[in-house]
């Protein structure tokens, strides 16, 4: 169970599947087949030169990669400390890194010869992401989503719709993302012969939290290579939001190595430290076991997974990628919370002052960059992994901020 | 003596604890037993049931606004066992209640209940190795789920290290009635028999005589869940009186 695995190496922890002792591969038995198929298929296609070839034409030229690496000189001024920079994801096709691993997995799907594609989604951007692929290579696309994110990010699931992928409503439980993933999980044990669940972030049975992370490690790679030709040195911090972790693991993992580079993952922490109010794992969560893969989890003490909120739909979940829990626990990565009410504000302040909206979920690096900035001397170097464009959020942004 | 299979096939009853309340929860299953089951499925309520349909997560929903805990659902066990000596008793949860309670613990407890068998629906083989070690010193049967997308070697591996019996799972799916069963179920018995000499029981689907009578021809066990529990759903203060009724009629 989930401490016969515990290796302490960390980020190459010698089972496949397990980060020192977190993931692992936790779902009824229907689906391990499937999972184990997955993972033979996505261990062929990895070392198969044109599988990645037409990956990679395809995040070039429809995706639009390499995204830039943007110097915030008007930042960088105002908080008066560290370089800013900004890792522009949110300039990629569909307006998040998301695409990067949903164009890996439905090039997979492809090769596995399955061509019905299941999706949850929490602020609608892999969702978005996901229809988007569905509709570049032919597939059936059904989107599940949590009802109270349908009416938060209303905009997405229209474009979903517009994509020509079903979006099907959840109101369980909190009405936010761990529902639509318990729906998507349902369905996919159910028409798992036919069907592809396109799991959006780190999360979930092996191989999905090693696979996303592959597919959005290039995030790091270019910010690396980008980084070295500006400054001539690795940059200080990478600083990145993180609900399942995906772009954060993303930027991280080419830098896990490097031990100078300090690398801060930024949780949600809602409206106040109560258990319910807020999605920050680290501080307020344990060890345990949730939608199929064993990392820290908010819970009560019968082992009930606890409700969460954050106005980031993305960030309202209440477990984190197992990778993050073995970053945390070997101290290699830092984690820290901002707030709803710092996380709106640092969205204005970087639109402001240098004409980005980021979305919210982004946001919540960028409150930390604010907070961290000025301390630092005027010689570090920070990256902020600016995951995603803020225009899905401005119906929540209209109701939150007073701009008369 | 808790798994004798020998009066084909044998109901095994599921309830989800706690719905509508604990102490329903006790007469409904004295009620089930009393009217043939031969074991009982105590269902521990989780937050996030993916492996149940909407029946079971209804139940499930209730029973945690009860504040129905894993530790409450073991002494419910106690209290049956002390009145019931020779029905089957098995715990069926999901992972994270019994990782949170620490499986060494759950396992002491539960055997001291009168427990004779875990099933976690959401623990596979591969994962399993120190349950299977903390079960078996405490004399409580590791059933496991096999599914009919399980292959040829995982059956084995699943029959290798099941106890009590083995859980063939119907279909691909979540719990709940179905209308007709499909091949598949009579597929998977036959193939988990090459594996096996422990009884096989069927689950998921399974919801009238006629059903449970088609299935009992080729298993051991069948067991009959989501449509115990809607019976409990729709009889608000005549819970354990609809349930010896549905399940008399069952057999």
């Amino acid at each position: 169970m989930a401490t016969a695995a515990i290796s302490k190496r960390g980020k190459a922890a010698n089972t496949p599947g397990r980060f020192g002792a977190y993931g692992g591969r936790y779902v009824p038995e229907t689906l391990m087949a499937a999972l184990e198929e997955l993972e033979r298929a996505y261990e062929k296609v990895k070392k198969d030169a044109k599988f990645r070839a037409r990956l990679n034409q395809l995040l070039h030229t429809y995706a639009g990669r390499p995204t830039p690496l943007f110097f915030a000189q008007r930042l960088t001024k105002k908080l008066g400390g560290a370089k800013i920079y900004l890792k522009r994801e949110d300039l990629l096709h569909t307006g998040a890194h998301k695409i990067n691993n949903c164009l890996g997995q439905a090039l997979l799907a492809e090769r596995m010869g399955k061509r019905r594609i299941i999706a949850e989604t929490g602020a609608g951007q892999h969702g978005v992401a996901t229809a988007t692929v569905c509709a570049l290579l032919g597939f059936d696309c059904v989107v599940y989503m949590g009802t109270e994110d349908m009416r938060r990010q209303e905009l997405n699931v229209f474009r979903m719709r517009l994509l020509g992928a079903e979006v099907r409503g959840v109101s369980s439980g909190s009405c936010t993302l761990k529902d639509a993933i318990n729906e998507a999980m349902r369905d996919w044990v159910t028409n798992v012969r036919t069907t592809h669940y396109l799991l959006g972030s780190v999360l979930g049975a092996h191989p999905y939290p090693t696979m996303v992370r592959d597919f959005h490690k290039i995030i790091g790679e270019e910010a690396r290579k980008q980084i070295l030709k500006t400054e001539g040195k690795l940059p200080t911090a990478i600083i990145a939001c993180v609900g399942g972790g995906s772009n954060a693991i993303g930027i991280f993992y080419d830098f896990i190595e490097d031990k100078k580079v300090k690398l801060i993952g930024v949780e949600a922490g809602g409206r106040s430290e109560k258990l319910g109010d807020h999605a920050a794992r680290f501080p307020g969560g344990s060890p345990g076991v949730l939608q199929g893969t064993y990392s820290y989890v908010l819970q009560d003490d019968a082992g009930q997974i606890a409700l969460t909120h954050s106005v980031s739909a993305g960030l309202d979940y209440p477990s984190i990628g197992p990778e993050h829990a073995a970053l945390k626990d070997t101290g290699r990565a830092e984690y820290v919370s901002a707030s709803d009410t710092e996380a709106l504000e640092a969205l204005t302040l970087l639109a402001r002052t240098e004409g980005i909206i980021p979305a919210l979920e982004s946001a919540h690096a960028v409150a930390e960059v604010i907070k961290r900035a000025p301390k630092m001397k005027k010689s570090d170097v920070v990256i902020v992994n600016v995951s995603g464009r803020g225009d899905k959020d401005i119906g929540i942004l209209r109701e939150n901020l007073k701009l008369d | 003596m808790p798994f004798s299979f020998g009066q084909k096939p044998s109901l095994i009853a599921y309830v989800t604890c706690g719905d509508p309340n604990l102490a329903t929860t006790r007469e409904i299953i004295f009620a089930a037993i009393e009217a043939g089951a031969s074991v009982i499925e105590l269902g521990v309520p989780f937050s996030d049931p993916v492996a149940d349909g909407p029946v079971i997560q209804r139940a499930s929903e209730r029973a945690l606004c009860n504040g129905t805990s894993l530790a409450d659902v073991l002494k419910l066990a106690a209290e049956i066992r002390e009145k019931h000596q020779s029905t089957g008793l098995v715990i069926f949860s999901y992972l994270n209640p019994v990782l949170r309670m620490r499986l060494a613990k759950f396992c002491k407890v539960a055997r001291a209940a009168g427990v004779d068998g875990v099933l976690v629906t959401d623990l596979p083989i591969e994962e399993a190795d120190d349950y299977i070690r903390e079960t078996r010193k405490n004399e409580l049967a590791p059933i496991f789920l096999a599914a009919p997308t399980s292959t040829d070697a995982r059956l084995k591996a699943i029959a290798q290290e099941s106890g009590g019996f083995v859980y063939a799972v119907s279909r691909t799916g979540v719990t709940g009635a179905r209308q007709q069963l499909t091949q598949d179920s009579q597929d998977l018995v036959r193939r988990l028999r090459k594996f096996t000499k422990l009884p096989v029981a069927v689950g998921f689907g399974i919801s009238t005589h006629e059903q449970f009578t088609e299935v009992g021809k080729y298993a051991d066990g069948v067991v009959v869940g989501s449509a115990i529990v809607d019976v409990i759903e729709r009889n608000p203060g005549k819970e354990a009186a609809a349930v010896g009724a549905f399940v008399k009629q069952l057999l």
